[in-house]
């Protein structure tokens, strides 16, 4: 695989602990109530730079261009094992000079002094899950954090010297209003920050709150209120100098996250730790899940997967489309065969897709569009 | 021992019967009962319900097909006797069939479940059996059950009958009390056949069935003469002939024999294909030396009822007509011709007996043939006179002529609903409603009464059954026959979608009724179709003018919120799911509606109104 060291490259980091679990939450996540002490939280570190080495080794070390450690909450390891994370990284890859590393957030386990410890460690990125500022809200999500704790923990990141600060924002929830909404987009713009993705709230089949939508103990999200609020949102950021560049997520200029953009491009990343999904050259596979189980067989060198997808070159077409058609940069109409090319043509002049940009070579789905793009995908790809 | 040989056995020790009964009564069970009683089938070999064939009968516990079976009985006395078992149809649909089982018959078996009293089938067949001056065995069944009431429904049988309450026999079939003094009673009441053997041939075709390996096999009931087994036989109403290839008695699996004669009842075989070359009703005689004069009843089987039946696949439309051709081998009553729908596609229009004959026949092409379908609302036939004097007659909605009617003619029917007394309250609202008029009113016991109505068959086939038992808690039973026709004031309703009229929704429905079957149709639509690219609006319409309107909002998102690494194959996977879920959408014009709104939408008691 020594081809793979020119393309980009990434590495996602799983951490899979969390203080409790928020109701919509389907995330690989444990608390430590439920490991109930198979795994050591003050060590787990130490087993991913294990499965680090044997990424670099499989994949003959290709030159790393963004890191994102996501979870769970990363941050419940403390700044100081995170930042080993990315020493080990350091010593078994090359690093990309203009290198983007992510750390996700939760906004009541930070603090300023710990920013400041992961802005000299390395990162350069800081997510935080935000959610809402609407207290009703982040109750209904059981967040933990109060409102106005990630826009301080926002603040506090920028003080720290972190370029690239993200809020996430969940819209949608049942019992929030627009003005809820309206609130929550202020916070975000007034925090300082040049990233912020905003997400319609997906009821996961498993989660406690697909028990309570269920049993009728909550309604669920309104598709209407959705569409409305994301125009909300989209008009409110645009107006705050952000740009959208996929579906759910706006940056101010040179704000975008680059890591994200590897997903959307189905270029190739290994993601390392327990339920950690990987993409490299063609072939998806899915670590084992349980931190305990992943834990044991890493102890003897081994990665434990999951499922593994061999990609056929119709199902990367496929992936390809979807991914690029959600995104504003969109596709290159050469990627599209002939059939293809032809129904594009024809949603061009619908304005379905910019009749603009497809004269240059490019899909893309209007801005007005954007809450379509599934039903576009599905029609183009026919 | 050795039983009177077919083909030679004197008139005088035949009986022929039949046995009259509700679905349920037991009749089924009464008759394994007797072939067991007689020797002639052992307990071990016994299946039950011996006589019915199709697996759908044996599920349903009613029988489609009549069959007929030899029993040879020696009765205490040591004289031997030859019981002739024949089976009747059980259901309103198949009167006619019914009718020509009792021809057979000297005598019948009115058999009346003791926990329930007579139902309202039974008490039609038994009428019928009893214009035919036939004699009747009045007998209760299930006498074992806590819940019989023997004393009361003997006394009702007797009072509807004309006899004593001590005559009726009360048997229970399960357990096989009082079969006995049934078989001595048949023996004793029912008379001989009487007919004349040197006269030439005359049988009654009684039932006609396709097998596979042999080809139509025809029951027939011999009048006179002999029919043997070397003669060419004449089907007097349609002037055809036929090599015989055997000739038998079934007793109780086919036995081949030299003959049949005065009085027996038995099986032909020719080796034709097609059932409607032995037609139910239809005289047989010989070709050479045979009768001019047929025994009189027969009539062509009508179809009362139609509905369209569309393949789910559009593809599976040549394995439809197959299915049907196949069907018809052994369904003289299933008519059928091609038709298309704009909103389901290539498929037949067929026409039924009834309600029940609709069920069965797409039962057997779902089960028997692997067949998916898309049955439209069962329809009545319509007769039209334009001003211009022009008659068209209409089977498929969707061709009433709108404009320029000088008169329009409905079937009618004769309905019996037999009922408990404190429901007929309930019963004679919901006929009002269906434009009903009362005949009259009987009560047959203390709390048991008989209502006689003229109903339009088109307000039958929609849901009436459904209404009835849900009005009387069950407890009603319902019989009709048709007796005509009715001038009356029908429109057709159209919905359309987005503007377009779907062919498969419309209906003819009376004036007074046409607001509220478009405002359910309309309402029903719109729980149904999911929401769409562009608001839809759904309308009813007569001729041009719109009764009642909906409208489905636009769908306003269609995308998914995240989509990073671990959703990809998640999404990819969903994607290949909608693309199959679309295959189940069926285009009509703009609009995507799923089958299961069609299905839903066209199944009558779905769209019948919740009360």
């Amino acid at each position: 695989m020594t081809d793979q060291n020119d393309a980009p490259f990434s590495l996602y980091i799983h951490i899979p602990f969390c203080a409790s679990i928020c109701g919509y939450c389907d995330f690989n996540t444990y608390t430590a109530q439920e490991l109930g002490g198979g795994v050591s939280q003050g060590t787990f570190h130490e087993l991913l730079i294990r499965e680090l080495e044997l990424a670099s080794r499989t994949l003959d070390a290709p030159v790393v261009s963004t890191v994102f450690i996501g979870g769970g909450t990363p941050t419940l390891i403390g700044s100081d094992a995170l930042t080993q994370i990315l020493r080990g990284i350091e010593n078994h890859f090359p690093i990309d000079p203009q290198v983007e590393i992510t750390t996700e957030a939760n906004p009541d386990s930070v603090d300023a002094r710990m920013l400041s410890a992961l802005r000299d460690g390395g990162f350069n990125r800081v997510s935080f899950g935000m959610q809402s500022v609407a207290p009703g809200v982040l109750a209904t999500l059981q967040r933990t954090h109060t409102a106005g704790a990630s826009e301080q923990a926002a603040k506090w990141a920028r003080e720290a010297g972190f370029e690239h600060v993200n809020l996430d924002l969940i819209y949608g929830t049942p019992g929030e209003t627009d003005s809820d909404v309206r609130d929550s987009v202020d916070a975000c713009i007034n925090a300082g920050v040049d990233h912020v993705a905003a997400y319609s709230l997906i009821v996961e089949p498993g989660t406690a709150m697909a028990r309570a939508v269920n049993s009728g103990a909550l309604p669920p999200p309104d598709d209407d209120a959705c569409a409305d609020r994301h125009g909300i949102i989209d008009t409110m950021l645009q107006g705050a100098g952000f740009d959208w560049y996929e579906v759910s997520n706006w940056a101010l200029s040179g704000g975008k996250s680059t890591h994200n953009q590897v997903y959307w491009t189905n270029a190739n990343w290994w993601g390392v730790g327990p339920g950690a999904h990987s993409h490299v050259n063609g072939r998806r596979w899915v670590n084992h899940k349980h931190p305990a189980t992943y834990a044991k067989a890493l102890e003897s060198g081994v990665v434990l997967h999951g499922d593994i997808e061999e990609l056929t070159p119709a199902q990367i077409h496929v992936e390809k489309v979807m991914l690029a058609l959600r995104t504003r940069a969109g596709l290159r109409v050469d990627e599209l065969d002939a059939e293809e090319r032809g129904r594009a043509q024809g949603f061009a002049a619908l304005g379905i897709i910019d009749p603009v940009d497809f004269g240059n070579g490019v899909v893309r789905v209007t801005d007005s569009q954007r809450l379509f793009a599934d039903r576009v995908i599905r029609d183009l790809l026919g | 021992m050795s039983s009177p040989r077919p083909g030679s056995t004197d008139p005088a020790v035949i009986r022929n019967f039949c046995i009259i009964a509700h679905i349920d009564h037991g009749k089924s069970t009464l008759a394994d009962r007797m072939l067991q009683h007689t020797g002639l089938v052992d307990a071990r070999s016994m299946r039950a319900q011996y006589l019915d064939r199709m697996d759908i009968e044996r599920e349903r516990g009613i029988t489609i097909k009549s069959q007929a079976v030899r029993l040879p009985y020696q009765s205490p006395d040591g004289r031997e006797y030859v019981l002739n078992l024949i089976d009747t149809p059980g259901h309103v649909d198949f009167t006619y069939e019914v009718s020509r089982s009792l021809a057979a018959c000297e005598g019948a078996v009115l058999l009346v479940d003791a926990a329930q009293g007579i139902e309202a089938q039974t008490l039609a067949n038994l009428y019928l059996a009893m214009e035919n001056d036939m004699e009747i065995i009045p007998v209760l069944n299930k006498i074992d059950l806590p819940s019989a009431q023997p004393e009361k429904y003997a006394a009702e049988l007797a009072h509807i009958i004309g006899c004593d309450p001590a005559d009726v026999l009360k048997v229970s079939a399960k357990t096989g009390e009082g079969v006995s003094e049934l078989l001595e009673r048949i023996v004793e009441k029912i008379p001989a056949p009487k007919g004349d053997a040197s006269a030439p041939p005359r049988a009654l075709i009684f039932d006609s069935v396709y097998d596979t390996y042999r080809g139509v096999v025809t029951y027939v009931r011999v009048v006179d003469g002999r029919i043997g087994k070397r003669d060419k036989i004449e089907m007097m109403s349609l002037g055809t002939t036929h090599e015989l290839l055997e000739v038998g008695v079934i007793s109780p699996e086919p036995v081949p024999s030299e003959g049949i004669g005065v009085g027996e009842v038995g099986y032909l075989i020719t080796g034709v294909k097609d059932v409607r070359q032995s037609r139910v009703g239809d005289t047989v005689t010989t070709a050479v030396r045979g009768a001019t004069q047929s025994l009189g009843g027969y009539r062509d089987p009508l179809p009362m009822v139609f509905s369209g039946l569309f393949p789910l696949d559009g593809s599976d439309y040549p394995e439809l007509r197959d299915a049907l051709d196949k069907l018809k081998l052994n369904d003289a009553a299933l008519s059928y011709e091609p038709e298309t729908s704009l909103a389901l596609g290539f498929g037949f229009r067929c026409g039924f007996l009834g309600l029940l004959h609709l069920e069965i026949v797409r039962e057997r092409l779902e089960r028997e043939f692997n067949l998916e379908l898309i049955s439209t609302a069962p329809n009545v036939v319509y007769r039209v006179t334009t001003d211009a004097g022009k008659e068209i007659v209409v089977t498929n909605p969707s061709e009433f002529p709108e404009s320029k009617l000088a008169h329009i003619f409905e079937p009618v029917v004769r309905a019996t609903v037999l009922l408990p007394s404190e429901f007929v309250g309930a019963v004679m609202e919901l006929c009002q409603q269906r434009r009903g008029v009362l005949l009259g009113m009987d009560y047959l016991s203390e709390d048991r009464v008989e209502l006689r109505y003229t109903l339009p068959l088109a307000e039958i086939v929609f849901d009436f059954f459904d209404q009835l038992k849900s009005r009387t808690r069950g407890y009603a039973s319902l019989d009709y026959e048709p007796t005509g026709e009715q001038e009356a004031d029908l429109v057709k309703v159209d919905i359309l979608l987005h503007g377009e009229a779907v062919d498969a929704f419309s209906a003819v429905v009376h004036r007074d009724k046409s607001q509220a079957y478009g405002v359910l149709m309309v309402q029903k639509l719109k729980e149904l179709i999911p929401r769409q690219q562009y608001e839809v609006p759904i309308q009813a319409a007569i001729g041009s003018r719109i009764i009642t309107r909906e409208t489905i909002r636009a769908v306003r998102k269609d995308v998914l919120a995240k989509c990073y690494g671990g959703d990809i194959s998640r999404k990819r996977k969903l994607l290949e799911k909608q693309k199959e879920g679309k295959k189940r959408m069926k285009m009509v014009g703009s609009v995507e509606v799923p089958q299961e709104a069609f299905i839903a939408v066209l199944s009558t008691s779905d769209a019948s109104p919740k009360k």
